[in-house]
């Protein structure tokens, strides 16, 4: 694993920047200030922004304070004071908790969990309100069965449950996820797959330093909580400009990044920056061949002749949300593409390809000539 | 900034309850190290923006490393601040010798003791908390009749606990935000959410705020300050923290009040939330029933320790234990706690004694688990009732006459509640889909045309009394 991340960081492309055609452009204009960050620098300024903003905004979670682990929250207490800007305990049930309280008087909570690997003590909170709904006829009564935990019990149900008399929207978490390379069990896992399961929150997941900045202040002002992933991997190495205004880019629009005909490729996150270099690859014909070997990317079903003839024309989408996620986008460039690959750092089983692969397959199905998927990661 | 107190009398009063309540104090080994500050506004939290913010106790800070040990003090300097040092091996017992006492003010027979110390209770209040303590034990009763009678699917009551229940909200300010369990209905109706209101989320219907969304039970009132109850156990402790430290930064004189049972101090989320009200100095008050049971187990497989006020400590935290069948002292203690919890910045624990009189909710049958004779002798000769009613009726403040008319008066309230409630329709389908967002988004709108279709093509499925 670590061997095949160090050969795409030699040459780290910010997906969809340089390379490809960038269809899509959501952030500003070309006459506003930019400036070269990277991933932690940028979310660092939209926190500084988010708090300007909102007097009655916080940030805290374990080592804030002095910047945090992953210097994200740089400069924070310093110009917004400890009140605002604090180290809380270890433990994660009780930063989320907490920050539910606070997110339910109307505050704004924007919470760090260290690691995404730590979530898990806090994943009940998240789950504050809302348990499977199961419509029994029989019965003639709507039957509510209740999970335990604060994201998915106090968070997602919140304002479901007290019939809108009360929410936690203002609630933003955020934690670091994903491999990279010496993390091991604990400091590389990909959990999105769990909240995705969750109604009532939002999950969001940037690719780089620009998309996480608009982003990140998207997922605070959303009016619902949101779980906002950062892939760490990319936090010191992805360098982009990033426009130095206050600006938010939209959540549940997915975007297409490289635009292709032979097949569309779907991802999120720092998996981006991988495929975006698959997609380079499998254009030029003969790296593409030699590579099919050793390489765990596969495509399959292409004709040799197709592969003889030209390389394989890539649509890459990110899909940016992924709760609630725009099936829209992916099932116009599957209708068009005929082929659909997706692929994620988180394992396969029961990972998020498969709600995208069950939905694209409901809807295309005549349309569709394969569908694979590929995870960095096997169970 | 300061709480300040109405009249003098009342102030000599309490200061003389704070001293001698029974709230444990810092004890002399720590007064002894920390540090002699002043009081007021210390510097540890406060902003550089020129918001007030208020602090309270200064935690001990690390002293400078390097400054020389008077060795005859006998103290060392470790992270944390300076601590003395013995060169015997002595391990902390895991108990006390006797237990933390229980303070109370009435006793068993509602004759007040005579060394009694209380925050009096006027005529008025007097009446309004043993009305009320009358109405809930009324409206369980009847609630429970309808649940077996198959017209509720669910309740569950909260026999035993009326004291607990109405003195502690009557103790409380409308301001206080609640963040209860699921046993504290009584808080609710003390702030005067009505038996309709009651009866609408027991049976679901289009009145009730919850959108019928929830079991029985799970009543909320934003009006009234009372967020949702979720059936979770002790989730909403370390929330009451955050609603306590907002309320704090916001200034307010408030505090936030959370509820929850023996059991519930087992979970994970007590430890979290008494940690972090006593680092945040968050002004809240957790008040635990302590009533025996969480179902069919009893305390002495709950923990080990002596009840629950002793954990407090353990956090830091100001503790105090309390008869909770004695309605004079539930409202005194939390009278107490509350300005302290807000004057001080500080979390206070609250530990109630009492007893489930009532099973766990209608889906249980404690008799599987205890002996009968026990229910009866804790309903029969420790009822907060009938104590309390003895002290209102010494003073003259209530009657056979009165105490008769109340009954009928509820009870006919009542049985019309619930004649209204399970007549009303049920809310509309599309509530199956708000609120789950701020706004419903893609997938959903398309989950509930699918939803349309389905009853479309298989009415006689479709509960008759879900409008669509």
């Amino acid at each position: 694993m670590a061997s095949l991340l160090g050969r795409f960081c030699r040459k780290l492309v910010v997906p969809g920047s340089a390379h490809g055609s960038r269809m899509v452009s959501t952030t500003a204009c070309d006459s506003e200030a930019v400036k070269s960050l990277n991933l932690h620098s940028a979310i660092n300024q939209a926190l500084h922004i988010a708090l300007e903003t909102d007097p009655r905004s916080y940030v805290f979670g374990e080592d804030v304070g002095f910047g945090g682990v992953f210097r994200c929250t740089t400069g924070l207490a310093e110009r917004f004071g400890k009140n605002r800007v604090f180290n809380t305990p270890l433990c994660e049930q009780g930063i989320v908790g907490f920050g539910i309280g606070l997110a339910a008087m109307g505050n704004r909570a924007v919470v760090e969990i260290q690691f995404a690997d730590y979530i898990y003590p806090a994943f009940d909170q998240v789950k504050r309100v809302f348990p499977t709904l199961e419509f029994d006829f029989s019965t003639a009564e709507f039957l509510i069965r209740g999970f335990n935990s604060q994201i998915v019990n106090e968070a997602a149900k919140f304002r479901y449950r007290s019939g809108n008399q009360f929410n936690c929207g203002g609630l933003t978490i955020r934690a670091p996820y994903g491999a990279v390379g010496h993390g091991g069990h604990y400091h590389s896992q990909s959990p999105e797959a769990f909240f995705c399961h969750v109604p009532g929150i939002k999950v969001v997941i940037p690719r780089s330093p620009r998309e996480a900045k608009g982003l990140l202040l998207s997922s605070i002002r959303d009016p619902n909580p949101v779980v906002f992933f950062e892939p760490k991997w990319l936090y010191r190495p992805a360098v982009e400009e990033v426009p130095e205004h206050d600006y938010m880019i939209p959540l549940s629009q997915a975007e297409v990044i490289r635009e292709g005909n032979d097949i569309t490729l779907v991802g999120w996150g720092a998996q981006l920056t991988v495929m975006e270099q698959a997609c380079l690859d499998a254009e030029k014909v003969l790296d593409f061949i030699f590579q099919l070997k050793d390489n765990w990317f596969k495509v399959s079903n292409m004709g040799l002749e197709l592969i003889m003839q030209e390389g394989i024309s890539c649509e890459l989408i990110d899909l940016k949300t992924l709760l609630p996620w725009d099936k829209e986008t992916v099932e116009a460039s599957v209708k068009k593409t005929g082929r659909l690959l997706i692929s994620h750092e988180a394992p396969v089983t029961g990972g998020f390809g498969a709600e995208i692969s069950a939905t694209i397959l409901e809807r295309c199905f005549l349309k569709v000539k394969s569908l694979r998927f590929n995870s960095s990661r096997r169970d | 900034m300061a709480q300040h107190l109405k009249s003098s009398s009342k102030s000599i009063l309490l200061n003389i309850l704070r001293h001698n309540i029974g709230f444990s104090s810092p004890s002399h080994a720590s007064r002894h190290l920390r540090h002699n500050l002043p009081h007021g506004p210390l510097s540890t939290r406060l902003a550089p923006n020129l918001i007030t913010r208020y602090c309270n106790t200064m935690v001990d800070t690390l002293s400078s490393i390097g400054s020389h040990e008077d060795t005859n003090s006998q103290v060392m300097d470790f992270p944390g601040g300076k601590v003395a040092f013995t060169p015997e091996i002595h391990f902390i017992s895991e108990s006390n010798e006797e237990r933390v006492p229980c303070y109370r003010v009435l006793d068993d027979n509602g004759q007040q003791l005579t060394n009694s110390q209380f925050v009096p209770v006027s005529k008025e209040i007097a009446v309004k908390m043993y009305s009320d303590m009358v109405t809930l034990q009324m409206m369980d009763n009847i609630f429970y009749e309808a649940q077996r009678q198959g017209r509720l699917s669910f309740y569950a009551t909260a026999f035993g606990e009326e004291a607990i229940n109405i003195a502690s909200a009557a103790a409380l300010s409308p301001d206080d935000v609640i963040f209860p369990q699921y046993r504290e209905p009584g808080v609710l109706l003390w702030r005067g959410f009505t038996l309709q209101e009651f009866a609408n989320q027991c049976f679901g219907n289009k009145s009730d705020y919850g959108k019928g969304r929830q079991m029985p039970v799970h009543y909320g009132s934003n009006k009234l300050n009372y967020f949702t109850v979720s059936a979770t156990i002790a989730t909403q402790l370390p929330n009451a923290v955050g609603a306590a430290y907002s309320l704090k930064m916001d200034g307010k004189d408030a505090c936030a009040v959370t509820f929850f049972g023996d059991g519930g101090s087992s979970e994970g989320d007590f430890h979290a939330a008494l940690n972090f009200a006593a680092v945040m100095e968050a002004p809240v008050l957790f008040i635990c029933r302590n009533n025996g049971w969480a179902i069919s187990t009893p305390t002495s497989d709950q923990f080990r320790s002596d009840g629950v006020v002793v954990k407090g400590r353990a956090y830091g935290i100001r503790s105090i234990r309390v008869d909770g069948n004695d309605a004079l002292a539930m409202y005194s203690a939390v009278h107490e706690a509350r300005e302290m919890a807000i004057r001080e910045r500080r979390p206070i624990l609250i530990e109630a004694l009492t007893y489930r009189v009532g099973h766990h909710s209608t889906s249980d049958d404690s008799t599987r688990y205890r002996s009968a004779d026990e229910i009866e002798w804790w309903n029969k000769a420790r009822n907060p009732l009938s104590r309390f009613r003895t002290w209102v009726e010494s003073n003259g403040w209530w009657s056979d006459e009165t105490e008769s008319d109340l009954r009928s008066r509820i009870k006919k309230e009542m049985l019309e509640a619930i004649r209204v409630a399970e007549k009303t329709e049920k809310p509309n389908l599309n509530h199956m889909f708000s609120d789950v967002y701020d706004v419903p988004p893609l997938n959903l709108r398309e989950q509930e045309l699918l939803v349309r279709q389905a009853i479309k093509s298989h009415p006689l499925d479709y509960p008759s009394d879900v409008p669509l």
